[in-house]
């Protein structure tokens, strides 16, 4: 059957892609060129004169250290959360009892809590840990909130592992633990992926946790970086700007080579 | 761990079709992270519960304050002003993204080769940081080096930041702009999944596009519709990080919603027992606000979308 081509959805479509590209635009360009220029000019023109000192800039104010202290908490996040999620999905999948269907509720639930409405509390847990203004301090809290939705993928992608292959295994005597690192693990690596790449998203992009858990430059975070930097010295603009490009290369980076992963995990976050 | 399950299940099923008995993990796999969980997620919202009866300063010991922070609250024409803010603007968010994500993601679900292309370039917003989305939008709606004071045909005076209602303009805007993509996205895969069959009987019964999109495509979206409305519900009343950056809740407390009320209150004012008595507000809010969207829609009955085929 052939259908002519919706001309209205597509010219909605372009209206989207101009007002989702101007701005990314305007903001590679204001990168490439001094205060000044930008100034002068204004947000819309091309760079007369383009030049890396934004960026350089950036680096000698210290967002090499916060770019690094980021990559930490991911990793940490990233490691927790492959260490903690697939042995919990293995077990709603598979286990039959009331007490892990009572858990798979309690994750449902978890994705309801909005990080926002335990910030006093965690100050107060993470004080109380002595963990205030510590890394650790963050990546805990980070990792947990992240468990609910990688659970939720990691699960669905486990129940599409067919019973004659647990059977299969069974004849052969082995025991959930050979099931688990031969089986289950093995099958479900495009959902382990897609987990790693949320977990990574959410911890990298953490703002929150950020903001209230810590306060001096050694533990700063590159988003918070970004946000003291705009309190402090929000009219150089380009700067700014140039930091902002620098929080997102990475993710860039895994956009390019993880697409799918990426795209799967946070299609993932809207349920089936 | 296994001796505990093994038996349970061939008591259950005595005679398998293979002959051996399926070895099943005992529910200790799931301790770990369910502990972590209740710790460090589960237990934080209880005390919340706790602390909005507390009177807290952040550095001596909280201490009981019975229903201080609650009175308080109720006469609080700041705090009143902010829940209505709160639901206006997501109010306004859910009127705005919806119908914009479900035309983009019904038309991103086709194969076409641009349409992969085009939706790549759409889907960069929900790969940046809430913090990276409002400074940059902060810097191009700057008073002074941005868009509107160079347009100021369109834009007045230029400073979108001076007025409520072209602050909480600007708060929409930006939220759309963040997260439109992400619900195109979830609407993308729930058109994808959509059988053809429906599409290929309407057209032979000769409906036509705009037809086919009203009585196949919204119907069978509904379950997706009613989970990105919950999802735009939950992070509307708790928009923050937007808020922080763009307004900082002015002009005055024209645009101090409750989840930036809330942070001031606790990591500003020092108030931490007040600051959790908004947080657990905004947490029934949101719970009741979702269980009335369940209900309305019936989607706790879980009507498949797939009947009759």
């Amino acid at each position: 059957m052939k259908r002519r081509p919706n001309y209205l959805a597509g010219l909605g479509s372009l209206v989207w892609l101009f007002l989702i590209g101007l701005p990314l635009y305007v903001m590679l360009a204001a990168t490439l060129q001094d205060r000044a220029d930008y100034s002068a000019n204004g947000p819309l023109a091309f760079p007369e004169h383009v030049t890396l000192h934004n960026y350089t800039q950036d680096f000698s104010n210290g967002f090499g250290h916060f770019f690094l202290n980021t990559l930490l908490v991911t990793l940490a996040v990233v490691a927790i959360v492959l260490l903690l999620v697939p042995p919990l999905s293995y077990a709603i999948v598979r286990s039959r009892g009331r007490i892990t269907t009572g858990v798979f509720r309690l994750f449902l639930l978890g994705l309801a809590i909005p990080a926002q409405a335990v910030i006093v509390p965690m100050f107060y847990v993470i004080s109380k840990a002595g963990l205030y203004d510590n890394l650790i301090g963050v990546i805990l809290p980070t990792a947990a909130f992240s468990l609910p939705v990688c659970a939720l993928i990691l699960t669905g992608v486990m129940r599409d592992i067919t019973p004659d292959l647990y059977e299969a295994m069974a004849m052969d005597g082995a025991s959930p633990w050979r099931v688990f690192f031969q089986l289950v693990v093995p099958l479900s690596k495009g959902g382990l992926s897609t987990i790693m790449v949320f977990s990574a998203l959410q911890a990298w992009n953490g703002f929150l946790f950020p903001l209230v858990l810590t306060q001096s430059d050694s533990s700063k975070v590159i988003t918070l970086g970004l946000f003291n930097f705009q309190t402090e010295h929000g009219i150089d603009i380009p700067g700014l700007l140039a930091a902002v490009v620098l929080s997102m290369l990475p993710i860039f980076v895994v956009y390019l080579f993880a697409r799918r992963a990426l795209v799967q995990g946070l299609m993932g976050v809207g349920g089936k | 761990m296994t001796t505990t399950a093994e038996p349970r299940v061939a008591r259950r099923r005595p005679v398998r079709r293979t002959g051996a008995a399926v070895v099943r993990p005992g529910f200790v796999w799931a301790v770990p992270a369910t502990l972590f969980f209740l710790i460090f997620a589960v237990l934080p919202l209880i005390l919340v519960a706790v602390l909005s009866f507390a009177s807290w300063d952040g550095i001596s010991a909280p201490r009981f304050a019975g229903l201080d922070n609650w009175r308080t609250l109720i006469h609080d024409h700041v705090m009143i002003q902010s829940l209505w803010l709160s639901v206006l603007i997501t109010v306004l968010g859910v009127v705005v993204q919806t119908p914009l994500s479900i035309l983009l993601g019904v038309w991103a679900a086709g194969h076409q080769r641009n349409r992969a292309v085009l939706s790549a370039i759409y889907f960069v917003p929900l790969l940046l940081s809430a913090t990276a989305v409002s400074i940059l939008w902060r810097a191009l709606l700057d008073p002074n080096f941005g868009v509107p004071a160079q347009a100021k045909w369109l834009f007045g005076d230029g400073n979108l930041f001076g007025r409520q209602t072209s602050a909480i303009g600007v708060l929409v805007f930006v939220g759309a702009w963040q997260y439109t993509p992400f619900h195109t996205l979830i609407y993308q895969g729930a058109a994808r999944a959509i059988p053809q069959v429906l599409y290929q009987a309407a057209e032979i019964d000769g409906a036509g596009r705009v037809r086919q999109f009203w009585h196949i495509t919204l119907p069978q979206l509904r379950n997706t519709m009613i989970t990105s409305m919950i999802l735009m519900v939950v992070g509307g009343l708790t928009t923050f990080d937007t808020v922080l950056i763009l307004t900082q809740g002015g002009p005055g407390t024209d645009t101090t919603i409750s989840a930036y009320y809330m942070y001031q209150r606790a990591f500003k004012s020092f108030d931490f027992g007040g600051g959790s008595a908004i947080a657990l507000v905004l947490v029934l809010i949101a719970t009741v606000i979702s269980l009335i969207v369940v209900k309305v829609s019936g989607y706790d009955k879980m009507r498949g979308t797939t009947e009759g085929l």
